[in-house]
């Protein structure tokens, strides 16, 4: 088996998991920028932890074989402050030309406020006047459903976003089809409580299809598993789903839409 | 898969996860005090899977979420609590 982790918040893992996914046929790990667990006290806190995944991260990666990439900006979580957005985001450009950045994320929304609607929009000005692609978190929870139209909303509204180089990660059952019908890309999250199981996640590729879906573990430091992809896989092959279909899911479709990057050479 | 293929392979599974959920209700009725909201958004959602189309996921998930389409201005926390409290704080 060989799959790509698209989604990894690799500073909260131990080396082990390195060791781990390398074993189970992992190709690659992208790891957006998200959420420490405690709010960072000024911009600067930012500008350790940009240096951290595009200098440090990769470098911890590769002495396992696995190549690391990153994605870049201030979280969801962190977004009600404004002022201290705007200085957080003034710092990416200087990011952007580092060998593992593909692009802006994870932006989105968290509780579906106002500021957070300001800093997802300076988000999504600041990936279009750089041409870089964008990877979307939606609430959690009871705030899924209208975060996820809002966020919709508002890349719709800037004519110079294309849905094919967005995805819009953590889809469950009541998100997917909008997220498809706007022609974006779907991002499915395997955790053992929240957002998804391995069978639901099949459920929603066998009844949504796999065109534009990739699956991810977006492991961090709460209850998580660095191999929830490749377990999934195994659970396809239950499911009677054959390897073509699984190398397609869980391979094939990850560099479709990182690949639109050339920095993503992996194949 | 097949209907019988299917139940081979979850049957199990599902069944714990009832007794789970029958559990949760059980240890609730037991305890002292007055539960939030969440009690009875819950037993609201149980509802949607008495109704017949393969979309109850999508139901059940959708009976948890807020339904409201404007953003709001300031939130008390970051954290999420898996139910809408609706107008019992709006």
């Amino acid at each position: 088996m060989r799959y790509i982790e698209p989604h990894g918040h690799m500073v909260s893992r131990v080396t082990d998991d390195y060791e781990a996914m390398i074993t189970a046929g992992c190709r690659a790990v992208c790891e957006p920028a998200f959420w420490a667990g405690y709010d960072r006290s000024g911009p600067e806190g930012f500008y350790d932890y940009f240096c951290q995944l595009t200098d440090y991260e990769p470098k911890r990666a590769a002495k396992f074989g696995l190549p690391h990439f990153t994605w870049l900006c201030i979280n969801p979580k962190e977004s009600e402050d404004v002022k201290l957005a705007e200085a957080v985001i003034a710092l990416i450009p200087q990011f952007l030309d580092r060998p593992n950045v593909l692009g802006i994320g994870e932006i989105g929304l968290n509780k579906n406020t106002r500021n957070e609607m300001k800093v997802l929009e300076q988000h999504i000005d600041l990936a279009a006047r750089h041409d870089q692609l964008i990877l979307v978190h939606t609430p959690h929870l009871e705030d899924k459903y209208k975060g996820t139209r809002l966020i919709l909303d508002t890349l719709r509204a800037d004519s110079r976003i294309k849905p094919d180089r967005v995805i819009i990660d953590h889809v469950e059952e009541h998100t997917i089809q909008m997220v498809l019908d706007a022609g974006f890309w779907a991002g499915i999250t395997l955790y053992p409580e929240s957002k998804t199981t391995p069978p639901r996640a099949i459920d929603m590729f066998e009844v949504y299809g796999g065109q534009r879906v990739w699956l991810n573990s977006a492991c961090d430091w709460g209850r998580s598993d660095p191999l929830a992809v490749p377990k999934t896989a195994i659970e396809m092959r239950r499911r009677g789903h054959n390897d073509d279909t699984i190398d397609r899911l869980v391979f094939q479709n990850p560099i479709r839409f990182l690949g639109q990057n050339p920095r993503f050479t992996v194949r | 898969m097949t209907r019988q293929q299917i139940l081979d392979l979850y049957f199990m599974d599902a069944r714990s996860k009832l007794i789970d959920i029958a559990a949760f209700l059980d240890r609730v009725d037991r305890a002292e005090g007055e539960p939030d909201f969440r009690l009875a958004e819950f037993r609201k959602a149980l509802r949607e899977l008495e109704k017949g189309e393969p979309v109850r996921a999508r139901a059940v998930l959708m009976s948890l979420s807020d339904p409201t389409t404007e953003p709001i201005a300031s939130a008390s926390g970051k954290g999420a609590v898996g139910a809408w409290p609706g107008n019992r704080e709006g």
